[in-house]
């Protein structure tokens, strides 16, 4: 139920992981690529994950919803690798008897993923490229740092 | 003690390489560790910000003691989705 892979997504195969005939609702989010921010075009992404911990953190998350909701079917698939612009980078399907807990564990599992699962991607423009979300680790002028400094 | 930390995105770029050979002394903390990476590599992040440190494929706090052999990983803010 849980998937890292530089593969293309099949939503539909993610989301038949989740169906049961005791199911009256199944929701299933799609996190796309897209082609720009704050006005500059994106030409592709690429998305870095540490691999054994971000599954780990994946089927955490998934159990801890799971809990919250009283849930037992919720399917997540990241992709990681290169992802061209309009693709599928996450999928997340979630299988319920009722709508109102799918669609709620569905929005929460987003917000996890974001907050704790050790991926991250990066914006390649046409001139030049961004981590997302890293907006705090520029440094000021004001900050003493050195430069030329290498990992050994 | 020698522990090999492992670094990802922005980190591993910033540092030239996916991993730091980092010696501390016995029974140091993640905050020693952070101390001597922040020392020995201060344009991996500005002062002002956290590194995040995971130990053995968790979040770990400050106080937390290391090991020798521990898998030591620095994460940078995270964004997936």
């Amino acid at each position: 139920m849980i998937e890292l892979t530089e593969k293309t997504l099949d939503p539909d195969g993610i989301t038949n992981k989740v169906r049961r005939d005791t199911n009256g609702a199944v929701v299933t989010f799609l996190g796309t690529t897209r082609d720009n921010f704050e006005g500059k075009t994106v030409v592709t992404l690429e998305y870095e994950a540490f691999d054994e911990m971000a599954v780990k953190k994946l089927e955490e998350v998934r159990q801890e919803l799971i809990g919250e909701f009283g849930l037992e079917q919720i399917a997540i698939s990241h992709r990681i690798g290169t992802v061209g612009i309009g693709e599928i980078s996450l999928v997340i399907a979630v299988g319920s008897p009722h709508r109102k807990e799918a669609f709620n564990a569905c929005h929460k599992a987003v917000d996890r993923i974001k907050e704790v699962v050790p991926i991250w991607k990066k914006e390649v423009y046409q001139d030049g490229s961004r981590w997302v979300a890293c907006e705090d680790h520029e440094f000021s002028p004001s900050d003493q740092t050195s430069t030329g400094t290498h990992a050994n | 003690m020698e522990l090999n930390v492992r670094l990802f995105a922005l980190y591993r770029e910033r540092a030239g390489g996916s991993m730091l050979s980092i010696t501390i002394p016995d029974k140091a903390t993640v905050a020693d560790l952070t101390n001597e990476v922040r020392r020995r590599w201060p344009n991996l992040a500005p002062p002002e910000v956290e590194i995040v440190v995971a130990v053995n494929t968790d979040y770990a706090d400050s106080a937390v003691v290391l090991q020798p052999g521990d898998d030591v990983c620095l994460i940078p803010p995270v964004s997936g989705g």
